[in-house]
């Protein structure tokens, strides 16, 4: 019953700030309502038992990425604009075609009979069994995910630096 | 009140996968169309770790979450750096001013 009134809790979390992000027209409201809709997310992850997740989550999306959408925020505008406002476009077609994708999805997938195993193991936390997961079955996609990183890591200063004057 | 179930979860990442594509078709800055792919990003996880979750804890719908975590940590790099340099050449990221492929 708690687990329920929980789900109910973060979905909200998650998806009332989501909607401030779509529809405000300050772009800092938009980047401090994205910080609740991570922390929701991360909130159904602990529910759904995935707790190494959850933490990736909290670490990466609001330790990271957050504060880049932050930064890209501040640095995109002119000193002089005091309140960053933006608009929208073509909202009519977008939120017709959006509200199509949306009734198909729901339509399809929710009457679905999905296999649902509801019983858990009894285990101790995930991260062991990830790390090993890691280090066996995916150590491929793991180094594979470690270049990109560099590869991207390089790629983003090489772009975002000061064009040098030839 | 009903038991939350795999259902529950799946129409929470479907309404958070339309409002990230809302947010990205209907917004002018560039930085919030980043947001809007965040959300989209999101939702494929939510929808990963619950069908994980309901087949009886499969820890590999969580090995693939972590990989879109990362991609997405890559993603948000270059893709701020990239909307840096636009800024600095067009001094604007609002998507529908900037139409030159080459100044």
């Amino acid at each position: 019953m708690e687990l329920t009134i929980l789900f109910y809790v973060f979905a909200a979390l998650t998806l009332l700030p989501a909607l401030v992000v779509v529809f405000s027209r300050s772009l800092i409201h938009a980047a401090f309502s994205l910080l609740f809709t991570f922390m929701g997310v991360a909130g159904l992850y602990v529910l759904l038992n995935a707790d190494f997740i959850a933490v990736a989550q909290i670490m990466v999306y609001i330790g990271g990425i957050l504060i880049l959408l932050v930064f890209g925020v501040m640095l995109t505008r002119r000193p002089t604009d005091v309140d960053i406002q933006t608009s929208v476009m073509k909202t009519l077609p977008a939120t017709i075609v959006v509200a199509a994708v949306l009734g198909t999805l729901l339509v399809t997938l929710v009457p679905a009979q999905w296999i649902q195993i509801d019983d858990m193991p009894a285990i101790d936390g995930t991260a062991l069994e990830i790390g090993e997961l890691l280090m066996t079955t995916f150590i491929l996609p793991f180094e594979v995910a470690g270049i990109l990183l560099l590869v991207a890591v390089m790629g983003a200063a090489l772009i975002a630096r000061k064009p040098k004057e030839l | 009140m009903p038991e939350v179930g795999l259902t529950h979860y799946l129409v929470v990442s479907i309404v958070l996968f339309c409002l990230g594509l809302l947010a990205l078709v209907t917004r002018r800055n560039a930085v919030l169309m980043l947001m809007g792919i965040e959300f989209i990003l999101n939702a494929a996880n939510i929808n990963l770790i619950a069908f994980s979750r309901f087949q009886g804890l499969n820890l590999d719908g969580h090995v693939f979450a972590l990989f879109v975590i990362i991609l997405a940590a890559a993603e948000a790099a270059v893709a701020l750096a990239i909307v840096l340099h636009i800024y600095r050449m067009y001094n604007t990221v609002e998507a529908d001013q900037i139409a030159n492929l080459k100044e």
